[in-house]
């Protein structure tokens, strides 16, 4: 789960929902899905629609097939799968890139398409490095360091990336 | 005449008569503090001054205070804040002490209480206005953090409040490395300080240097810095200036 906002509310957020996924554990014998992971955080978000968690989330992870999927957050829950998303001050930068570059089939189309990018990993990392590298020039928030986690099916790796400094 | 007046519950957050239930603005503030990690533990100063607004109202604040057998607090912003934050802690390690269990709350724990109260007094609209800075070791293992009034948090190996985050935390960025010796993490807070005491209004030349080690806290004696006012600019300030007299 990634978070920008109210770093406060985003700790919170995150120490809520890693309290849930452990009882989840406990209850059921097995790790949540990323799609049963998307629904409680939405529904932990719209719990203070009247007080928000200033965050704004994107989720990543496994399914139960061990397909890939992405979820994408307002600060109060409406939720999306997705094939990509960027959020945060730099995501108006980052996402008609990302558009240009992974056009996802429409959400409305029927048959419904799979909303899977077909990128390589090295492609898909590389990516990555490019459009935070692209807004650290323009978002005076973003920059210092970046931080890519990739899930797989072989596990969780975290890379780094040093960005501009000023 | 005004027949359609706002009427607002009692409790509501609008209005005079719920302000007088939180905090709405300080009073008598406390102003940066800085730290590092070094070899054997962590190194804290503070200045003592009590600031009444642009008043320098009191002089022998100490606003570093040890507590638990593994914990420095250091702490700016609204001095009574700080009295009640060390009232809670007290309550708190005498629970811990009672359990007579040989298990200490160590400095993270304290600083993920701390964290815990200054956010949710944050979210009830009636903030502790501090900026607190948590140090200890435990285990040999060092531990220094940072809790701000609406519960921002983070832990690194130098961290300081207030206007410390401006003027202090650039020159540790620099000059910080592993394995400080205590000389060294000492000039190295002095230097910090120097800069706070000449560019930050409300210091006042009267610091105090805090050590936590395993071995335990010691708050050494306030002492002055030697400060250096003969810079030909001040001598003689209006010589360059077009049509000043």
């Amino acid at each position: 789960m990634a978070s920008s906002g109210f770093q406060a509310d985003v700790k919170a957020l995150q120490k809520h929902l890693a309290a849930r996924h452990l009882i989840y554990q406990h209850q059921h014998n097995k790790q949540m899905s990323c799609p049963a992971m998307a629904q409680l955080l939405s529904n932990t978000l719209y719990y203070k629609r009247f007080f928000p968690y200033y965050s704004f989330n994107v989720l990543g992870g496994l399914d139960n097939e061990g397909k890939g999927c992405v979820f994408t957050y307002d600060a109060v829950g409406s939720y999306e799968k997705v094939g990509y998303s960027s959020q945060g001050s730099g995501s108006t930068l980052i996402m008609p890139f990302l558009d240009n570059q992974l056009k996802s089939p429409s959400p409305l189309l029927l048959p419904a398409q799979d909303a899977v990018t077909p990128l390589a990993e090295a492609e898909a990392i590389d990516l990555v490095k490019t459009v935070f590298a692209s807004a650290s020039e323009r978002d005076i928030y973003t920059g210092d360091k970046l931080e890519i986690v990739v899930i797989n099916a072989d596990g969780i790796r975290r890379e780094y990336m040093d960005l501009r400094k000023d | 005449m005004n027949f359609m007046a706002l009427k607002q519950p009692e409790n509501s957050l609008l209005g005079s008569e719920s302000d007088s239930q939180r905090t709405l603005y300080p009073y008598v503030t406390g102003t940066s503090v800085a730290a590092l990690k070094y070899k054997d533990g962590i190194l804290m100063a503070a200045d003592m001054g009590g600031s009444y607004g642009s008043t320098l109202r009191y002089k022998s604040v100490e606003r570093m205070k040890p507590f638990g057998k593994h914990s420095l607090l250091g702490a700016s912003g609204e001095i009574s804040d700080f009295q009640e934050i060390l009232h809670y802690l007290d309550e708190l390690i005498l629970y811990d002490n009672m359990w007579d269990d040989g298990n200490s709350l160590g400095p993270k724990e304290v600083h993920n209480y701390l964290t815990r109260v200054m956010y949710n007094r944050r979210n009830k609209f009636n903030p502790l206005w501090n900026s607190l800075v948590l140090g200890g070791v435990k285990n040999g293992n060092k531990y220094l953090g940072t809790v701000s009034m609406i519960g921002v948090n983070f832990e690194d190996n130098h961290v300081a409040t207030g206007f410390g985050n401006h003027l202090a935390r650039p020159i540790l960025r620099q000059e910080w490395h592993e394995n400080l010796s205590f000389e060294d993490g000492v000039k190295l807070l002095e230097k910090c300080m120097h800069v706070l005491l000449y560019r930050d209004r409300s210091a006042v030349n009267k610091l105090q240097i805090a050590k936590i080690t395993k071995e335990g806290v010691t708050i050494h004696q306030p002492y002055s810095l030697k400060t250096y006012w003969e810079v030909s600019a001040f001598e003689n300030p209006a010589q360059g200036a077009i049509g000043s007299w």
